[in-house]
């Protein structure tokens, strides 16, 4: 299912004043499809994201899966956290793995918060680590893990519910350039097979090339789109 | 409790010493409570142990509150007491303090004064007679004095008619039994018996232990009221005895102390745990946890270490107690182990509830935030 952003503003309180982080921006990404989201840091990238994810309400615009209006001002926090463990799957800036839990528990963590036992998303867990590349880390904690390991741990994470909709937030910052082009290749290669609707921040333009779409953001504003490719 | 328990055994560092703090706050408790139990039994049991639901005390002036010391009772107030309606037996009980030599040694003792054929000796009194004296095993033991032998109580000489196996003791004394004719030519408290008796001619005993068919409190006012008396019950007339009232007080401050100071401990350590936990809460929530789950995990957490810590002091508590029995009076019993296990358990928890409440208030927005 699609993913619409309608209309998003974002106001922060900040001291007696406020602060305009996402300002009027509307994006759809259909299903199966990748589309980064590009701006220079500052100018409400992650804001949006949150607000896509339910982390945050928005101050005015809504969040549709579908039809559905998922995340709205006034929006139940309840609500919001059980959207986001049915329906999206989040990667953090930092992969923000559990430290007590082993590569393959925090796949099977997602199955206990929708209670049910984690042994059931085992099978499922093995098969996404082996597509991250880490089938034989499976039994590792996140400090035995290297950064790249851990991040697309993290990426295996945010896919086990099979999500309608993956955020991804800066997930090459860390990782130099041939590491960050293989992580949103995958990215970009995971969405297209589980069909999820996915969204990936990034404030660096050359390890896109396998996403399908582009969006710039400026002063929380979507600016108009030029082509990536200009050849 | 997936994160929960994975968590203490990823920190089992601090884990460890959390279980030492509850583990040794536990033992202290749970030892000190088998110490009052036991002093409070070397105190009493003389009195709690009598096979009688009330005691009458005489009290100099009749506003006094009860005093073993300072109660004598007379011949006629005996009477008053034994024909009221509804007492099914009333006994004079002669109470004092008093040094015991035997040929051996010396030691004090508390001289129970009882009437002929009276069940207020265990095991009744065939073989209490006059010019004799019956031993607990505690009085047999500290004048190392055995049937047969010759014993003086207050300068008179009885001959031990037998040793009873029971550890009945008074304000921290062994108790030994003698007919009430000798308890009073001994001298009630222990002085030169002339004056006393000469004081008051009449005085036959300390107390009157007393068996009331239904304790009706309007009968024994109006026995009180007529005779001069004042009656409690059995438990009551531990406070009439001046080392437990002293012991008892300063003993349960220091444990109300000790479980307030666990409920704060238990209370710091799951703030700066929860505290320190709230960036994974964080990541938790944005995951897609629910509070009241973050809540189950974080209480279930308490609860294990709240668990495995007052399970071993209590055990520490019950081994050091049976090692020490010898030693120091200390009297192991469910009300002793079981009460202060729980309430350990249920104050920690809610000094843990209080810290983990926290929790509800940390913003997933946070976990988006690198670090
Ligand atoms: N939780 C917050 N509270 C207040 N201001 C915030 C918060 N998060 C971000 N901001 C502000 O909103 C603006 C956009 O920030 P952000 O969305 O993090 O941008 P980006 O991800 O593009 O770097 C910045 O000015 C930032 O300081
Ligand atoms: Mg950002």
């Amino acid at each position: 299912m699609d993913l619409h952003l309608d209309r998003i503003t974002l106001v922060y309180p900040d001291g007696d004043s406020t602060l305009t982080a996402v300002d009027d921006f509307s994006l759809t990404i259909p299903s199966g499809t990748t589309t980064a989201l590009l701006g220079p840091s500052g100018s409400g990238k992650s804001s949006l994201l949150a607000v896509a994810g339910g982390l945050t309400r928005p101050t005015s615009g809504v969040v549709r899966i579908g039809g559905d209006v998922v995340f709205a001002p006034g929006g139940g926090l309840a609500a919001a956290t059980r959207t986001r463990l049915d329906q999206i799957g989040i990667v953090f800036q930092a992969p923000q793995l559990l430290a007590s839990l082993t590569a393959l528990e925090q796949l099977e963590l997602h199955a206990h918060l929708r209670g049910r036992r984690p042994a059931t998303v085992r099978a499922q867990a093995m098969a996404l680590l082996a597509e991250v590349g880490l089938a034989d880390q499976a039994h590792k904690r996140p400090a035995q893990l290297s950064g790249g390991q851990r991040q697309r741990v993290a990426i295996a994470r945010a896919l086990v519910g099979s999500p309608r909709v993956l955020l991804v937030d800066e997930p090459t910052s860390a990782l130099d350039h041939a590491r960050g082009t293989q992580i949103i290749e995958l990215i970009t290669r995971l969405a297209h097979e589980l069909d999820a609707a996915t969204l990936v921040v990034s404030h660096d333009s050359s390890t896109l090339g396998s996403v399908d779409g582009t969006v710039r953001m400026l002063d929380g504003r979507r600016e108009l789109l030029l082509p990536v490719h200009a050849d | 409790m997936f994160v929960a328990l994975r968590d203490l055994r990823h920190a089992r560092g601090r884990f460890a010493l959390m279980l030492v703090v509850i583990t040794l706050i536990t033992f202290l408790v749970t030892f000190l409570a088998a110490l009052t139990a036991g002093l409070s039994r070397e105190s009493t049991s003389a009195i709690t142990d009598l096979p009688a639901d009330h005691l009458a005390f005489a009290m100099p002036a009749p506003t006094d509150p009860p005093e073993f010391t300072a109660s004598s009772v007379t011949a006629d107030q005996w009477r008053a007491w034994a024909e009221t309606p509804g007492v099914r037996s009333a006994e004079p009980l002669g109470v004092a303090m008093t040094r015991a030599e035997s040929p051996a040694t010396t030691a004090s003792v508390t001289a129970l004064g009882v009437a002929p054929g009276s069940a207020v000796l265990p095991g009744g009194s065939p073989n209490l007679a006059a010019g004799t004296v019956v031993l607990s095993a505690g009085a047999a033991q500290a004048l190392s004095a055995g049937a047969g032998d010759t014993i003086t109580l207050a300068g008179q000489e009885l001959r031990v008619g037998a040793v009873r196996d029971a550890e009945v003791s008074f304000a921290h004394t062994p108790v030994v039994w003698t007919t009430l004719a000798d308890w009073q030519s001994i001298g009630a408290r222990g002085g030169d018996g002339a004056d006393d008796r000469a004081d008051a001619p009449d005085t036959v005993a300390t107390v009157i232990a007393l068996t009331l068919d239904s304790p009706a409190t309007g009968a024994i006012a109006t026995t009180d009221a007529t005779a001069g008396t004042t009656t409690v019950t059995t438990t009551q007339a531990r406070s009439a005895i001046g080392s437990f009232s002293a012991e008892n007080g300063s003993l349960t401050t220091m444990q109300v102390f000790l479980l307030v100071i666990s409920a704060l401990v238990v209370g710091a350590f799951f703030t700066v745990w929860t505290i320190s936990r709230a960036g994974e809460v964080a990541v938790l929530k944005a995951l897609g946890a629910s509070t009241g789950y973050l809540l189950r995990d974080a209480i279930g957490q308490a609860v294990v270490v709240l668990l495995l810590g007052v399970g071993a002091g209590t055990a520490l508590a019950v081994a050091g107690a049976a090692l020490l029995s010898d030693a120091v009076p200390v009297v192991v019993t469910p009300a002793t182990t079981a009460l202060p296990a729980v309430a350990l358990i249920g104050l920690g928890l809610v000094g843990a509830a209080l810290a983990i409440v926290r929790i509800t208030r940390v913003d997933p927005h946070a976990a988006l935030a690198a670090h």
